[in-house]
């Protein structure tokens, strides 16, 4: 296959399968190990934190997770908006692809933020601004998931799936940002800061980077691979269509 | 080799089999689907060349 001249190429389903089934054994592997070593690290090999005790194990799956709950929004964000501009079929499926991977992601944010929070804070639960925008989010999440199985016509459940996740986006900005907007509630500020002085200490800062390239490996890698799986459903729905009418 | 997690045991624990369950879920899901859609798909461009 020709290399190609432009980043639209991939628009095309069949480029788009062929490079993403040479690359993605590679992102298996990679996210796979990322995930393996970084846990590990964390679990068996980091302190315990002088306040926190070991609950601060939880942070190499909380950060991560809810890093990426917010990040695969965005992802489909831009897909859909690609959707709605240049009306390429493989975006609108990206996007599609992209929402379960983005509940799972939530849903770990939210349980591993509810098991850290009870010890931390005394309960599971607040209706903090960070919270509660991350439960909107995760609705959002299947609000949009139950738009695209509700509509039959693959290009209206497209356009008005983008539509919900243009006003999601909102959702996605407040659940990174709420602790700035609102100075109240008990979530803290950002883990991961380039100012040295808000940042995690070391010791727990280098496996905790190593969870977080595990997550976003794993979430290309799914989201690669089930984009590949709705351009198959597409063309199997085609070809039997194209079968009845003959 | 196990880390004394102290009293906070349970949260961490729960937390580390909760989410470890949930990758394992979507991972699983997709990959059973991809298989199932592959399939699909092949017997459709066998209907088709008949």
């Amino acid at each position: 296959m020709s290399k190609p001249s432009s980043l639209w190429e991939y628009a095309n389903p069949v480029r788009f399968l062929a490079v993403s089934e040479r690359i993605l054994p590679a992102l298996w592997v990679l996210s796979l190990a990322c995930l393996g070593i970084g846990l590990a690290w964390g679990f068996f090999f980091t302190p315990d934190d002088f306040r926190q005790g070991s609950t601060v194990k939880i942070i190499y799956l909380h950060v991560p997770s809810a890093l990426m709950a917010i990040n695969a929004w965005f992802m489909m964000l831009v897909a859909s908006l690609i959707w709605l501009v240049r009306r390429h079929h493989v975006s609108a499926l990206a996007a599609k692809a992209a929402a379960p991977v983005g509940v799972a992601m939530t849903l770990i944010a939210l349980v591993t933020g509810a098991l850290w929070g009870q010890p931390m804070w005394g309960t599971w639960w607040v209706w903090d601004p960070r919270l509660t925008s991350f439960l909107i989010l995760f609705l959002f999440y299947l609000g949009y998931i139950a738009l695209w199985a509700a509509i039959e016509d693959p290009d209206t459940a497209a356009d008005l799936t983008s539509v919900l996740c243009i006003v999601g986006s909102v959702f996605a900005v407040l659940s990174r940002y709420a602790v700035l907007f609102w100075n109240q509630g008990l979530h803290q500020g950002a883990s991961l800061s380039l100012d040295k002085e808000e940042n995690v200490a070391d010791v727990f800062y280098i496996p905790l980077l190593v969870c977080i390239a595990g997550f976003v490996l794993l979430f290309l890698a799914l989201v690669l691979y089930r984009t590949g799986t709705e351009i198959r459903r597409r063309r199997a729905r085609a070809l039997r269509a194209r079968s009845a009418l003959a | 080799m196990m880390p004394d997690l102290g009293k906070y045991a349970q949260p961490v624990l729960w937390s580390y089999a909760a989410s470890i369950a949930v990758l394992v879920v979507i991972v699983a899901a997709s990959l059973i689907e991809g298989r199932r859609v592959r399939a699909e798909m092949r017997r459709a461009e066998e209907d088709r060349d008949v």
